[in-house]
This record gives structure tokens, sequence and C-alpha cells, in this order.
């Protein structure tokens, strides 16, 4: 119980002291800090359009972020989300060149399937190199994510290539019947609710079955998993794979609900504004929901930020690295015992007190 | 800001006249609501001040936030995804835009053409999109300029400034606009001598400045001495060919304050002339402009002031095309052009102009130019 205020307070505390401190840099900049909030908080949840711009930005990074949170909980770190996004957005778009679809929900069931299996692949591959060859997940994954790219970018530029793009080259339109479309008219599609449904299913499934509990296990201590009996490689893989797949649904997602195609535009930085969300989120897949709607309040709101304040669009990014800097270096209060602290405050100031108690720590 | 309210005598009467002439149609009535303040958003896909593509464009924005009863809003590095959609629909919905400029290339299809269906009673203007009569809606209007003037007119200089005889270009992606710029800059070079030889890498990228600081190396160690590029900002390729000691043509916007000493000149966008005409037709309730192209003739591209080292003679053999291409009496691409491989790409006799639909899909690098697509 103690933990879970400590979890929601100290974010809190930390977001509220950034708004603060961005206040104080806007201010001395010659821009009233007032304004600033204030509009910050219109054009992230001001109305139902700035929710819809807001939700629409989350929607890819709760899937990106899974993609870090998943393997992290098994004791990877995986930075190469990005390669998922690109080769599931590819997959989506190539399937139809290989298989004829129906025109209806199941095609865009395989479409989607199609991205996440390319996705699953990729990172599991990362997953493999450092389960069974050594090599650092973190690494291998973030240069497979170069890979990955170039992949695309030979393939979409190349074979897959429909010969009418000229200056932006794309792969073949998906039919429109494998479109995925808004939620009930409005602009945000169906991905935001595939993301929410993805960090709850896995959050449950970390925490309350057996496999997600093995997962947690062999993250927390891979000797003693395996001296249990558990097989650390394949729960290692398994992390990788759902990881990869969620990477490689946003990616089928932005090809099926906004491109259409796979072009160039889809390398647009998801795989890893994912590993800001996941690490804030503490690789926690349910605080992986809230953390996106937030990270995507700071695109909604910085895009209003510059169009009424001119102010640059780095503005937004030096409140998004205040954030982020201060949520994690609230951590370090998570130790903290407060009611020593405030017994020590309440004492009446004698100036060797606080000394000696040091001494006696370090003792 | 609101205007202190002016009722003098002849305020009146052209209020009064207006109001009277938007009893004639439904144009005129518009018109008269728009003229006190036109909004206008304009979306960049990289910085402001990249000393390229986006700052062209910027620079066009700035001229016309001096015109009066106009307001600019503008946002930069949106990406091509649903965040642009997401900047123009705020545009409208918040800030009451009227006319939107989404600048980038990618942002055509789909994002600008799903915002046109949805608020058919705002113009969208967009740099570089093929719209088409009958297939893309009619308040979507697209602009752009055939810079390839230009980059022929840095390759006359070019050929007239090289020593080694080999000129390098450091290019974003093998797609017809770039391949046009390539081409052009190579046969302005050998019309001044036709052994000068043009080397292009492409980088794969829009931007890239570690790959177009490499390419700019590699390009001067295999000896070339004088530099162009088509990426979106130049900026790291300027200041590394200078910092090689070696000569640049600059293209987008001016560099010439980055390296003063190198800069010989430049294609420049001089993108006020389309954006005044979507300005003034907004204001004036006329219909909006679908397809608006043109050169140096037109206004559209305009040539940087030369550079320190350049030589007079340099100077007059590009001034003379230049004249020409002023004066339309010049073409590029004409009949009988080879490509890199010898094969004839424009037949004998024929004379493409510069609205050649065949230019747009040129898929091929002329002869001189060492490279492939």
């Amino acid at each position: 119980m103690r933990d879970s205020v400590a979890d929601i307070a100290l974010p809190i505390a930390a977001l509220l002291a950034a708004l603060l401190l961005f206040g104080l840099f806007v201010w001395l900049g010659g821009v009233s800090p007032l304004e600033v909030w204030r509009l910050l908080f219109i054009g992230a949840f001001g109305d139902w359009f700035s929710w819809q711009n807001t939700l629409q930005r989350a929607a890819p990074l709760m899937l990106t972020a899974l993609c870090v949170a998943l393997p992290a909980r098994a004791g990877l770190i995986i930075i190469g989300g990005e390669g998922s996004v690109v080769l599931g957005g590819l997959a989506a778009a190539a399937l139809p060149y290989a298989v004829g679809l129906p025109e209806n929900l199941i095609g865009t069931a395989l479409v989607c399937a199609a991205g996440m299996l390319a996705g699953a692949l990729w990172i599991a591959l990362a997953g493999a190199l450092r389960q069974y060859r050594g090599v650092n997940e973190t690494i291998s994954s973030l240069l497979l994510a170069y890979t990955a790219i170039a992949l695309f970018k030979h393939l979409v530029e190349g074979p897959l290539r429909d010969p009418s793009t000229l200056n932006k080259p794309s792969t073949r339109s998906l039919g429109e019947a494998l479109r995925i479309g808004g939620i009930a008219g409005s602009d945000v599609h169906w991905g935001l609710v595939l993301g929410v449904l993805a960090c709850a299913a896995l959050g449950v499934w970390l925490l309350l079955t057996a496999r997600g509990f093995s997962v947690r296990v062999v993250g927390g201590n891979p000797r003693a998993a395996q001296l249990v009996g558990l097989p650390a490689n394949r729960i290692i893989l398994l992390a990788c794979a759902l990881g990869g797949a969620c990477a490689g649904l946003a990616g089928a997602v932005e090809v099926a609900a906004v491109h259409g195609n796979a072009n160039s535009s889809l390398i647009a930085g998801y795989g890893y504004a994912g590993i800001l969300v996941a690490f804030i989120a503490r690789h926690n897949p349910l605080a992986i929901i809230p953390v996106a709607i937030l990270f995507g309040g700071f695109g909604a709101a910085g895009s209003l930020l510059q169009r009424r304040l001119d102010l640059p669009d780095s503005s937004v990014q030096v409140l998004q690295g205040i954030a982020f800097v201060l949520i994690l270096a609230s951590e370090a209060l998570r130790e903290v015992d407060w009611r020593t602290v405030r017994e020590k405050l309440m004492r009446p100031a004698g100036p060797q007190a606080p000394v000696a108690t040091a001494r006696e720590r370090a003792v | 800001m609101t205007k202190p309210q002016d009722n003098s005598r002849r305020n009146v009467l052209t209020q009064l006249s207006a109001v009277s002439l938007a009893t004639l149609s439904p144009w005129a009535l518009r018109a008269a609501v728009a003229q006190p303040k036109l909004t206008v958003g304009v979306i960049y896909v990289g910085p402001r001040d990249d000393y390229g593509y986006n700052q062209a464009q910027a620079q066009a924005a700035a001229e016309m936030r001096k015109i009066p009863g106009v307001s600019i809003i503008d946002e930069e590095l949106v990406p091509e995804t649903t965040a642009v959609q997401k900047s123009m629909t705020g545009m409208i919905v918040q800030d009451g835009a009227q006319l939107v400029f989404p600048t980038s290339f990618g942002y055509f299809d789909p994002h600008v053409l799903a915002l046109a269906g949805k608020y058919p009673d705002v113009r969208f203007a967009h740099c570089g999109g093929m719209w088409t009569e009958g297939k893309h809606p009619k308040n979507v209007g697209s602009y752009f300029g055939y810079i390839d003037e230009c980059q022929y007119l840095n390759g006359v200089i070019a050929g007239h400034m090289t020593k080694s005889k080999k000129l390098g270009f450091v290019a974003a992606k093998p797609i017809p606009q770039v391949l046009r710029n390539v081409n052009a800059f190579a046969m302005g070079a050998r019309s001044v001598n036709p052994t000068i030889t043009t080397t292009v890498i492409f980088t794969g990228e829009w931007s890239m400045p570690v790959k177009e600081a490499e390419a700019a190396n590699s390009l001067a160690n295999q000896g070339a001495d004088v530099f162009t590029m088509h990426v979106d900002g130049p900026k790291v390729i300027v200041e590394t060919v200078a910092k090689r000691g070696k000569m640049v043509c600059g293209y987008h916007a001016s560099q010439a304050t980055l390296a003063p000493d190198a800069f010989l000149t430049g294609a420049e966008w001089n993108w006020v002339t389309p954006y005044k005409a979507f300005i003034d037709a907004a204001r004036a309730g006329k219909p909006h402009p679908n397809f608006l192209r043109g050169g140096l003739k037109e206004g559209y591209v305009k040539t940087s002031a030369y550079g320190p080292r350049v030589t007079d003679a340099a100077k007059k053999h590009a001034d003379g095309i230049k004249a020409k291409m002023v004066a339309g009496t010049f073409g590029i691409f004409q009949g009988g052009l080879k490509d890199n491989t010898g094969k004839v790409v424009i037949p004998a006799g024929t004379v493409l102009e510069q609205t050649d639909p065949e230019l747009e899909r040129m898929n091929y690098l002329v002869e001189g130019v060492i490279g492939s697509v």
C-alpha cells in the first residue's frame, strides 16, 4: 500500500516540479509562464479535439513501449523497437503481394498478424543472439533496428515499390476494406484500443499468470530461475517475441490506419519514443497507458505552444527532458524514510544533531 | 490584435460597397468576411533554420507576415504521420486558419487529402504534390518550382571554376525531382567543358547529416573540387566542403554566410511568389489556384549572389544563359539526350517544355554523371 502511494505520488510530484521549472525557464525567455501553463493544458487536455490529438499520438507509443517493457521484465534491455515497427509495417503492406486476402475484418486481422510476426521475430532474434551467443542485446537490438530500416528502404524503394509512386516511393496501397478506421466517427483510430488492450492484457499476464510470474523470476535472477528448473532461454525469447509483436503491431496499424501503404514516413521514431515511455513506466505495462497519454499530451501541447507563442519545437522537448530527469530522479526518494525526516525536521534545531545522525548511519 | 476602428468616410464607403457586392455572389460574400483578417498556417517537416528546404519556406512565411490583415501561425518539426493531420486540424479549429501550407512532400497523400475532405471550406496549398484534375479536391492546390534551371546555372559556374574537372553531388534519394537536379547540374558543367564529370552519392535520407558529411569527404578524396547537393539541410555539406578547401554551390536557401569564401552561387526557392498567389486568391475570394509551377521566368526560383571567387568569365556565361531562361528561350532537356549508359533517353527532335510531365518521371542519369539510380 505504502509502495503504491509512492508509485503514484512521486511521479506526479516530479511532473509538477517539472512544470514549475519549465515556467521559470520560459519566464527567463520573456514568455508568461501562466500563459504557457494554460496553453499546455488546453493543448493536451482542454477539449475534445485536444483529447483526440493526445490519444492519437499516444496510441503507437503504448505498443512500442511494451517492446521495451516486456523484455526488461525478463532482464533484457531492448532498445531496437524501431526495427520491429518498420518491419511490422512492411510485412503488413507486403502480405497482399504474397496471398489474396479476404476483403473484411479477417483480412485486416491477417495484415496485423503479419506485422506482429515480423516484429516478434526481429526482437526474438536479438534475444536469441544474447542467450545463445552472448551478444549484448542492447547493442544488437539497436543495430538490428538500423538493419531493419535499411531492409525496409531496400524493399520499399526496390522490389515492392508501386511504380506509380514517383517522388515518394511506397508499396502498393492496401485495399479500402483492409484499412482500420476511426472509433465512432472520431479521428482516433482503433490502434488506441489495441494499445490499451495489449497493455492491460500483458500487465495482467505478468502479474497473475504462472508464465508471467516465471518471466519476472527470470528477470529477477536468471541463475536462481534455472536452479528451480525454469527454462530461462525459452522464457526470455517469449518475452522478447511478445514485445516485438507489440511493436510490429504498431507498424501494421500505422500502415492499415494511417498511411495505407509502407513508405519512409513510417520511420518516425515511435520505437525510440517507446523506450522513454517504458522506462518512465518502470516497465509496468499498466503504467505505460498513462505515461503514453502524458507523452502524447506533450506532443499535442507542443503543437499549440508553437502556434500561439511562437516558441520553437525544442521548448516542449525541454519540458519533456526536465520531466523525465525529475521523474527518474524521484526514484531516489523512494527509499527515504519519511517518518525519520519529519522527526528530524520537528526536532529543535541543534547544530550538531544532523551531523551526528549522518555519522551514526555511516557506522 | 485588432486595429482601432477607422470610421473615416472612405472606409465606411468601402465597407458599404463590399456589403452591396456581397449580395451578388457567395464568393464575394466570403471575400467581404475574409478581408479583415486571414489566418494562414504553415507547417515544416524540419527546423525553420536548417539553411535549406524548411528555411526557404519559413522565409516566405516571414515575408507574408508583413502583409496587413494576414496572420501567420507556423509549426516546425512535424513528422509525416498523423501528427501533421493533428497540426493542420489544430490550426483550423483552434486558430481559425482558412489557408494551410503543409510544406513537406510526404504530407500530401494521405494527410492533406484526408483533411481536405473533412474541411471543404479550408484551402490547402501543398508544396510539390501532383494535383490532378478530377482526382483531387478543389480546395487543394500544389506549388513547385523548376529549380533545375538554377542547378544548371550552378553547373555552369562549377564548370568554370573546377580545376580537377571533377564535380561532386550529394543527393538524398534517386527519385525524379532529385535526378532532374543532378542531371541539370552535370549538363550545365558540360556545357562549359564536355570532359567534366559529376559524381553523385545518394545518402538515402532527406536529412542525415552524418552520411552527408561522409559523402562530401569521400567525394573530396576522389578529387572533386566543386560541390552541390540536394538534401533538406545543406549546412553540413557546405561546412565540410569549406573545411576541405573546396568550393560549393548552394541549394534551397543561401548558405553564403556559412562559408563566405567557398560559396560560389546557389539555387534558391522564391516561395514568396506562390505564397502570395494563394493568399491573394483567398483574400479576394477567388477560386483556389490548384496547380502553380514556375521557374526563373515566373519568379519561383532565384540564384544566390555570386561569391568572391567566381570569375568574371563564369559570371558572364551564366548570366547570359539566365537571361535566356528568363526570356523563356532556353530548354535544358532537349532531344538527343543520352543517359550515362549511352542510351538515348529523349529522342532527337523532341522539344520538352519545363512543364512536360515526362520530366516529372525522370529515372536516369545523363552522360557525364558517375553513379547509378
